[in-house]
């Protein structure tokens, strides 16, 4: 059996599909639970190729449901288990991601957005956002990453094992459709030899010994008899969660110390964001860049300083409006005015950014 | 180098235009050089028009899609129809001279637009089965975006397990790059 | 009834007495795991998942590691734990609710992939935690809290015959009985097998259990027991139904 798949560093050009299958290799993943959808698909495609080299292990499950639950049971099991699903997938995977938050279990899932509502294409959107921050019937305890690259789909999704097994959250990973089907170049690596640390996984059940004999009985439920035992688990859930919040919230941003408008979006779109302002910026607009990498928690801090000095921003984004909603709670009370670019299921280019923010300086 | 290239390919299943616009790609990704290739997928390709995108620069490339092509290739009826809203003032705009009545449908506002004969040529000079390499030839023409040296070798890397076999086959795609190439030399 | 023996050693005492109504027919059920436990050896090992429905009271009832999960859930959950770490002994407890209805497709899905694991399923013929709705099980003419009149079958079908369809769609290697609380150690031995089955590798093993509901059934014990040993036998039939090695089907009534 091969030892490491990666070695060293290795310039590839491929799809970010294959990308993700590769960085969980990387991450040392030890098994994957999938169904079928689109455009995720090729995540399994490539995972069953290359994990049995590896000795890595994989299950095709009937469902979303059990792909999430199931890989609820390989976090419990003690191994670093994972999933990827996509719009109506990701619907029925809020139901096993909302069982994780209530058992702290360390799933990690990675979304390829997808039109919605319902069946909608098979394409791409990031209408996932509200759904993945905080879908379920709970308070959104989980960690989100939005990429944008295919290098950031490498990293972030390595990244995504050690936060989730840090902090004891699930973690997703939102790409979207583009990003799952389009090719570019990267550098795929060994973590260890760059000196990321990855952090060991850890057996909920199972562990040595006799229940009751050499150690109590390793017991977890998500169902409480009263409605204080509720409040008082969350109380401690809430705590963990802010305390880890300016911990692991990420951002990227330039040009935005004496800019009148801000153009803000994530992940695939920032793409577009970025060269749009770039850009303008040479045409001699006064537009900054600023994009949060972690939609869930928000670098509330960086944003909140914004929203207080700049006049306007510009908030582009293929929903109608799921990233503004999240942006809105954050910024709540900065005069900062609020302007959409909302192209729900579509994508967006750096030529209608650069045309909206013309069009809204007059 | 200058700025980022954009090409946008479509054609009917089968006419190949995904497999040229990848190994384009990856023959610009060996030069070193920042590329980009996203194709239409979903219900879509089952049927309809087959559309690649495709950027080549030496900046890390923006937004996958954009709303006008610096070249726009359309290999059938249909895709004219369906790149015509790809093509601004600065446009070249390509399409096969066998597509017949297409003369009304062809874009107005096309910085320049090209003819050529690369499904006769397939099927009378070469075979049908290289057509996409022709078009490949004359993609590398057009844009310039790699050298025909790296197109060959990267036409080498995907089909030289079958060129071991039958070094004709070599031949025949190297010959089916060359034509494209001069295809559209000669045409503008 | 013969005579009770202890509780079983790999019962949690600080948790007893347990959190069902009297009557309930979870006790017994949970009493004959726990002595198959006991008598295999598998305290250490074992990993007891429970589903939504009264059978997540048993969440802390043993000593010996467990999971609660979602109504329905459980199966998956114990599958993707097995998968990871096929050392364990996955035990999937679930009521007919979670196994026949919400999480039909799970158990179906299990069985056919002949996963390495046992399910046990209490029938107790509807919901009792939800106050006593129509269960895939509700015998016809059964009153229950949705079908006030009694199950009309023209119009919700009959009682599901679970066993029978999991035996149906698992091979040679599969363990599928049914087994009632009104024979406690015939089921202890089918529990057990279902367990050593698992611990051999042979593939899924699946155990319904013929249960009391006398809450929700509003029966006092007389009611009770006619209901559990006449009147549901007449349409689940108690015995094993799929043996591996039996070259057969099992024997009826065994």
């Amino acid at each position: 059996m091969a030892d490491k798949p990666i070695e060293g560093e290795k310039r590839v050009f491929m799809t970010g599909n294959e990308v993700v299958a590769w960085a969980a290799l990387a991450a040392k993943a030890e098994i994957m639970y999938g169904y079928p959808i689109t455009p995720q698909n090729e995540i399994m495609h490539y995972w069953t190729r290359m994990a049995p080299k590896f000795g890595r292990e994989f299950l095709q499950t009937e469902d979303e449901l059990s792909a999430g639950f199931t890989t609820a049971g390989g976090v419990l099991a003690g191994r670093k288990a994972f999933t990827a699903t996509a719009g109506p997938g990701n619907t029925l995977m809020q139901e096993p991601m909302s069982m994780a938050e209530a058992m702290r279990l360390p799933v990690v899932v990675v979304v390829q957005q997808r039109g919605g509502p319902s069946t909608a294409t098979v394409i791409y959107s990031q209408q996932e956002v509200t759904m993945t921050t905080m879908g379920g019937n709970g308070e959104g305890l989980r960690v989100v990453y939005s990429t944008a690259t295919h290098q950031e789909l490498f990293d972030y999704t390595i990244k995504a094992f050690n936060t989730a097994w840090k902090y004891r959250f699930p973690t997703f990973v939102l790409g979207d459709g583009y990003q799952a089907k389009m090719r570019e170049s990267l550098t795929i690596y060994d973590p260890e030899a760059r000196g990321v640390t990855l952090l060991p996984a850890e057996a909920y059940l199972g562990k040595p010994g006799t229940p009751g004999v050499d150690r109590p009985p390793a017991q977890y439920r998500n169902t409480y008899n009263v409605e204080e035992e509720l409040y008082e688990v969350l109380q401690g859930y809430f705590k963990d969660y802010e305390k880890m919040a300016p911990e692991i919230a990420e951002f990227d941003a330039f040009d935005t110390e004496d800019a009148d408008l801000v153009v803000i979006s994530h992940g695939v779109v920032s793409r577009a964001a970025k060269g749009a302002v770039k850009e303008l910026r040479a045409a001699g607009y006064k537009v900054g860049y600023f994009r949060p990498i972690t939609l869930r928690p928000l670098p509330v801090k960086e944003l909140r300083a914004l929203g207080g000095r700049t006049k306007q921003f510009l908030v582009a984004e293929s929903a109608n409006g799921q990233l503004a909603r999240l942006l809105k709670e954050a910024a709540y009370g900065c005069p900062v005015e609020m302007l959409p670019m909302y192209k729900p299921g579509v994508g967006i280019t750096t030529e209608e950014v650069v045309a909206r923010v013309k069009e809204i300086a007059g | 180098m200058g700025k980022t290239v954009k090409v946008l390919l479509a054609g009917e299943g089968g006419q190949g235009v995904q497999s040229v616009a990848q190994i384009i790609a990856e023959a610009a990704n060996e030069e070193g050089r920042e590329a980009l290739y996203i194709p239409n997928f979903g219900v879509e390709q089952r049927g309809g028009v087959s559309v690649a995108y495709l950027q080549i620069g030496d900046e890390p490339i923006g937004a996958p899609k954009f709303l006008t092509g610096d070249i726009v290739i359309a290999l059938s009826d249909r895709a004219v129809h369906r790149t015509r809203q790809y093509v601004g003032p600065q446009t070249l705009f390509v399409y096969d001279s066998s597509i017949e009545n297409i003369e009304d449908a062809l874009p107005a506002n096309a910085k320049k637009i090209l003819a050529i004969p690369a499904l006769d040529v397939a099927k009378k000079e070469l075979h049908p089965r290289v057509f996409n390499i022709i078009i490949m030839g004359a993609v590398v023409k057009a844009t310039e975006v790699v050298s025909e040296a790296d197109a060959k070798k990267a036409i080498e890397k995907k089909l030289g397990y079958k060129f071991e076999k039958n070094p004709k086959l070599r031949e025949l795609n190297y010959k089916a790059i060359e034509r494209g190439m001069e295809l559209v030399a000669r045409a503008m | 009834m013969s005579v009770q023996p202890a509780m079983p050693k790999s019962w949690r005492m600080d948790t007893k007495p347990h959190k069902f109504c009297p009557g309930c027919g979870h006790g017994l059920v949970l009493k004959a795991l726990g002595m198959a436990i006991d008598e295999l050896g598998i305290q250490d090992r074992a990993v007891f998942g429970c589903d939504i429905g009264c059978s997540l009271l048993s969440w802390d009832f043993f000593n010996v590691d467990s999971i609660q999960t979602h109504h329905g859930r459980t199966t998956p959950v114990i599958t993707g734990l097995k998968r990871a770490n096929p050392n364990l002994i996955g035990i999937a407890y679930m009521g007919d609710g979670g196994g026949y209805a919400i999480g039909s497709q799970h158990l179906v899905n299990a069985a056919a992939r002949n996963e390495r694991i046992t399910a046990i399923l209490v029938n107790n013929t509807q919901y009792g935690m939800t106050g006593g709705q129509m269960a895939p099980t509700t015998l016809p003419g059964q009153k229950t809290e949705t079908t006030p009149y009694g199950r009309d079958p023209e119009k919700t079908g009959y009682p599901v015959q679970g066993p029978e369809m999991v035996a149906a769609i698992t091979r040679e290697g599969s363990y599928v009985a049914r087994g009632t609380i009104a024979n406690l150690n015939q089921l202890k031995g089918y529990i057990k097998k279902a367990l050593q089955n698992q611990i051999e590798g042979n593939g899924f093993s699946f155990v319904e259990v013929l249960s009391a509901c006398p809450t929700n059934w509003r029966t006092n014990a007389e009611e009770t027991w006619n209901m559990v040993e006449k009147e549901m036998p007449k349409f689940f039939k108690v015995g094993e139904i799929k043996v591996p090695g039996a070259g057969k089907e099992g024997q009826e009534n065994g």
